[in-house]
């Protein structure tokens, strides 16, 4: 018995689009299998929110026109992906899994779904995730939880749950997530894929609906590190309507890619490996290490004396900044609007307790208080010097190393239901992920095994200097290569 | 003791709407008077994922009001959010500036008593307007027009360093000239692109420590602002004296009953919970910025009022009342370009502006910029009446036409039949007939009341309605009363 052609689906998105150069599928095909495969299995996973089919065809069946006459945008041209349901896409609904935005079909596109549709990327879809991108297991969803493709009883993680086990799950070939305080690595690394968070100011958040302004910061998901890069490629770059990203030049993404890990010095900070991690991601951390000591890496101790203080920090200026950006969810525009029998402050607060969750509600209230006269000082003001000193300790860290490397998180992906009562538990599943934010650097997650008690997937941490991303992505592949994929999830 | 035996402390705190074509974070236009929510865009409508973008401009102007105001520009300012929920308020917040604004210090020059005093500034900072709610346009209730979300503000705040109501209305006034002269503000009062609050207080003369201060909303006119003030001192003073106390409140002019009353206290008070606005780097502006500006800075009221004075020769009261609106002095300059610069046209043309095109425009309601009447033709009326082609009174007829029609002022003069009558024949057969019509005036005149010589200028005018040449009119009546 000859071995079956392989299904379109489990392609990664760099075979995908050179298979397309090839001629040897079409887009239409592709899209087709795409939606096909998330028919036949996201009943389980709950990745989507909706797929856009007619969008998905018609897309593909101008790309596969471009590719008849050799006129590819670029390696994305005609590819399935899918995107987070935080990025505005005109003239299809986008709720941010919130009741609040239930109905709401943008006027415009976010930047970076208006690039990937010029690279000629078709989106077959948007995904699920926490409400607001708030939570770390995307049981915040209003619409209901997603599933990690690994095991259906556990959380993909969150907020990106939905980009992570569409990936996983060879629904589509590559996603967009968003990363305020872990949520594209937390998930990449519960579901065994790739997720990169670039620097602050790396990629547009115009049209990306704001969580922290000043944390969130969007990136891909996908099966390799290549893919992420290749998507990374895509979207990187200033926006004039965003004046918060950078006017650096984007450098080459794919040009080092294979360039490996001799050389490279990789600072491991003392303070991550230094108990409360599950012994399984330990030893999954360790032996990625090792490999990359093999490959040529040396290994150098650095401190990140601050980063401790990191969540204590982050759960002051995120709420903060959330409380302000959620103010416009207020039934006068657009979205919900509930209690208008009465007056104005009743439909705000109507509106406000029927729309939003109980874990916007609670971020809302905690920013509110630490913006209020008498505690801005002792709350906000404060956590924004120990985003400097968060910032510092890398800074120092990067005089000894290239990239700083460690766990993603503390476990594997955990159950579902196993800490919605206890929120503090919840927050501490970022506690390794929030630095790169609050020090506004980029942060990979790359698999690095499984664990051998649940079989789940454990993923490597990397943090880069500030708009380095090309020595990410370098350092990912390589491990990458030497460990070789993950087992695919049965689902 | 008596409302005298106090002393009044106010402060302003001015929004002034800046001329700019686009609003401060996106590229809608800030025209004026459109349709409801028509100049609107996901940026200024506050709809999720969008982003201020800052208007380049809006930094200019703001850096342009701070030079001429003798403020410190800091190179490095912060745009900061407000906090509070109002339908008129899109995001939820409004982008303004708090700790770190971009001018502070500075001041105002007004004139008190023939003297100048100067008004210290605390600060000027950028933010955007919020939109307008509208009651009663619709069955289904209020409705929100979100044209003026966003379009670009200057706050320019005072310290309570005036000190009587007429001091308030100086400053207004003068800063008002001040920013339409800079090209920076309309000036328009009614429209709401320059508009103030004021912080009122009193205290027992001589007293070191300021009184509790109200904070008056609403007043869209220099008459509301008078008496919103007036009415705030007196109602301070009337419960001081009924052994009251002022609270601290934020209180609403009526201008229907000249009344304010209150709106929130101090307990009610917004916590507005500022922050730095993440969206928005820090607003960065080099020194080459400064000076770029401070080179094209226009020449200003004061100086300009000065010029006059000095090398034209005008009279204080006529050279303030011309600088007093940017577009009437350069009317003034250009009617002086086209006619010749002496010191006798400029007093004959600061009369017409100050005089008869100033009542005109006002009985018309027209703000200069929409007159129809031009500096050359302003001009060229000054050269008819040299050469006695019109009199003073053909004059104010022309002018008045031509502000109302535009039409061209020796068009006017034929159409109207205002050409003066220089002829001497002419003249003397008026002469003629009213001295013998009147013969008990001419015995009274030959008799010594010297007086009567007006009585028959005017008899003799009116006999040739109005159009004798008042010089041959003079020399014949006294030649012939003379007789």
């Amino acid at each position: 018995m000859s071995a079956p052609a392989p299904e379109l689906n489990t392609l990664s998105l760099a075979e995908a689009g050179e298979l397309l150069a090839a001629r040897g599928a079409s887009s239409r095909e592709l899209v087709a299998a795409a939606l096909a495969r998330i028919g036949a299995t996201d009943g389980r996973i709950g990745a989507f929110l909706r797929t856009t089919p007619e969008r998905a065809r018609a897309a593909a069946e101008a790309a596969d026109e471009r590719a008849a006459k050799g006129a590819r945008l670029s390696p994305l041209d005609g590819v399935p992906i899918a995107l987070k349901d935080i990025f505005l896409t005109k003239g299809v609904e986008t709720t941010c899994a919130s009741r609040i935005l239930e109905g709401f079909v943008p006027p415009y596109d976010a930047t970076v779904v208006e690039r990937l549709e010029r690279a000629g990327a078709v989106v077959v879809g948007k995904l699920n995730m926490d409400e607001f991108a708030m939570g770390s297991s995307n049981e915040n969803s209003a619409f209901g939880p997603c599933h990690n493709p690994y095991d259906l009883a556990r959380t993909p993680g969150g907020s990106s749950g939905g980009s992570a086990a569409a990936v996983a799950a060879r629904q589509v070939h590559g996603t967009l997530g968003t990363d305020t305080g872990g949520s594209i690595r937390l998930p990449a690394a519960f579901c065994g894929v790739v997720g990169l968070k670039p620097t602050y100011g790396r990629v547009s958040r115009y049209g990306v609906i704001a969580f922290a302004s000043s944390l969130d910061q969007v990136g891909p998901l996908g099966r390799t590190v290549r893919d992420t890069a290749l998507l990374l490629q895509a979207i990187a770059g200033h926006d004039p309507r965003d004046l918060t990203s950078s006017t650096r030049p984007v450098d080459d993404y794919l040009a080092g890619l294979e360039g490996g890990a001799r050389g490279l010095r990789i600072g491991v900070p003392r303070e991550w490996l230094s108990g409360g991690l599950a012994p399984g991601v330990e030893r999954a951390v360790r032996e990625a290490l090792a490999t990359y000591e093999r490959l040529g890496a040396t290994l150098v101790d650095v401190s990140l004396p601050h980063s401790r203080y990191g969540i204590a920090a982050y759960y002051l200026i995120a709420p903060a900044e959330a409380s302000s950006n959620l103010a416009r969810y207020d039934g006068v525009r657009f979205g919900l609007r509930a209690g208008e029998g009465g007056g104005l402050k009743e439909m705000y607060a109507e509106t406000r307790e029927r729309g939003f969750g109980a874990e916007p509600k609670r971020r809302i209230m905690l920013g509110t208080y630490a913006l209020s006269a008498g505690y801005y000082d002792a709350y906000y003001l404060r956590a924004q010097k120990v985003r400097t000193l968060v910032r510092r300790d890398f800074d120092e860290a990067f005089r000894a190393c290239d990239v700083v490397a460690g766990p993603v998180a503390p476990s594997v992906a955990f159950r579902l239901g196993e800490k919605t009562a206890d929120p503090l538990q919840m927050y501490l599943a970022d506690v390794f992920t929030i630095t790169a934010n609050l020090a506004a650097l980029p942060g990979l997650s790359v698999p690095c095994g499984l664990e051998r008690e649940s079989g789940m997937p454990v993923g490597l941490q990397l943090v880069g200097r500030p708009f380095d991303e090309a020595t990410l992505v370098r350092a990912a592949r390589a491990l990458e290569r030497e460990a070789g994929p993950l087992p695919a999830p049965e689902v | 003791m008596p409302v005298s035996d106090f002393q009044v402390v106010l402060g302003l705190e001015v929004h002034a709407q800046l001329l700019t074509r686009s609003k401060i974070f996106c590229a809608c236009s800030t025209a004026f008077g459109a349709a409801p929510n028509t100049q609107v865009c996901p940026v200024c409508l506050g709809l999720p994922g969008a982003l201020p973008a800052l208007n380049a401009e809006v930094v200019e102007l703001a850096v342009r009001a701070g030079l001429a105001l003798g403020c410190e520009i800091r190179a490095k300012s912060v745009f900061a959010r407000k906090n509070y929920f109002y339908p008129d308020l899109p995001k939820g917040y409004q982008i303004s500036q708090y700790e770190l604004p971009i001018c502070v210090g500075g001041g105002v020059e007004i004139p008190v008593d023939g003297a100048t005093r100067t008004i210290r500034l605390t600060r000027i900072h950028m933010e955007e307007d919020a939109g307008k709610n509208v009651h009663d346009v619709t069955a289904a209730g209020s409705g929100v027009d979100l044209n003026r979300a966003g379009v670009p503000l200057l706050e320019i705040v005072s310290e309570p360093d005036l000190r009587s109501t007429d001091e308030a209305i100086a400053y207004l006034k003068t800063l008002r000239a001040i920013l339409m002269a800079l090209g920076v503000n309309d000036g328009n009062l009614q429209e709401g692109s320059f508009r103030c609050d004021a912080n009122v207080s009193v205290m027992p003369k001589g007293a070191v420590e300021l009184g509790t201060r109200c904070e008056l909303k609403n007043m869209n006119s220099f008459r509301f602002l008078r008496q919103a003030i007036d009415y705030e001192v007196r109602r301070q003073v009337e419960l001081i004296e009924a052994g009251g106390k002022v609270v601290q409140e934020t209180r609403l002019f009526d201008p229907d009953r000249g009344e304010t009353r209150s709106m929130r206290s101090k307990e009610e008070a917004h916590d507005y919970r500022y922050f730095p606005e993440p969206d928005l780097p820090p607003v960065r502006v080099d020194d080459a910025l400064v000076q770029r500006v401070r080179r094209a800075l226009p020449e200003l009221p004061r100086a300009r009022s000065a010029r006059y004075q000095r090398e034209l020769g005008l009279s204080p009261y006529d050279a303030e009342l011309l600088v007093a609106d940017k577009a009437i002095s350069e009317f003034f300059d250009a009617t002086l370009a086209a006619y010749g610069s002496t010191p006798e046209a400029a007093k004959r043309a600061a009369n017409w502006l100050n005089g008869d095109l100033a009542r005109l425009a006002n009985e018309l309601a027209q703000e200069p910029a929409a007159w129809r009447i031009t500096p050359a033709q302003l001009a060229e009326i000054l050269r008819l009446q040299d050469a006695q082609t019109i009199g003073g009174p053909g004059a104010k007829q022309v002018i008045e036409e031509v502000f109302r029609t535009g039409a061209a002022p020796a068009e006017v003069v034929r159409a109207k039949g205002l050409a003066q009558v220089s002829d001497e024949g002419a003249i003397e057969a008026a002469v003629d007939r009213v001295i013998a019509a009147s013969a008990t005036e001419v015995e009274r005149y030959r008799g010594g009341n010297k007086k009567l010589l007006g009585f028959f200028v005017g008899q003799v005018m009116k006999e040739m309605r109005g159009k004798g040449n008042p010089a041959v009119v003079n020399a014949l009546l006294k030649r012939k009363l003379g007789e």
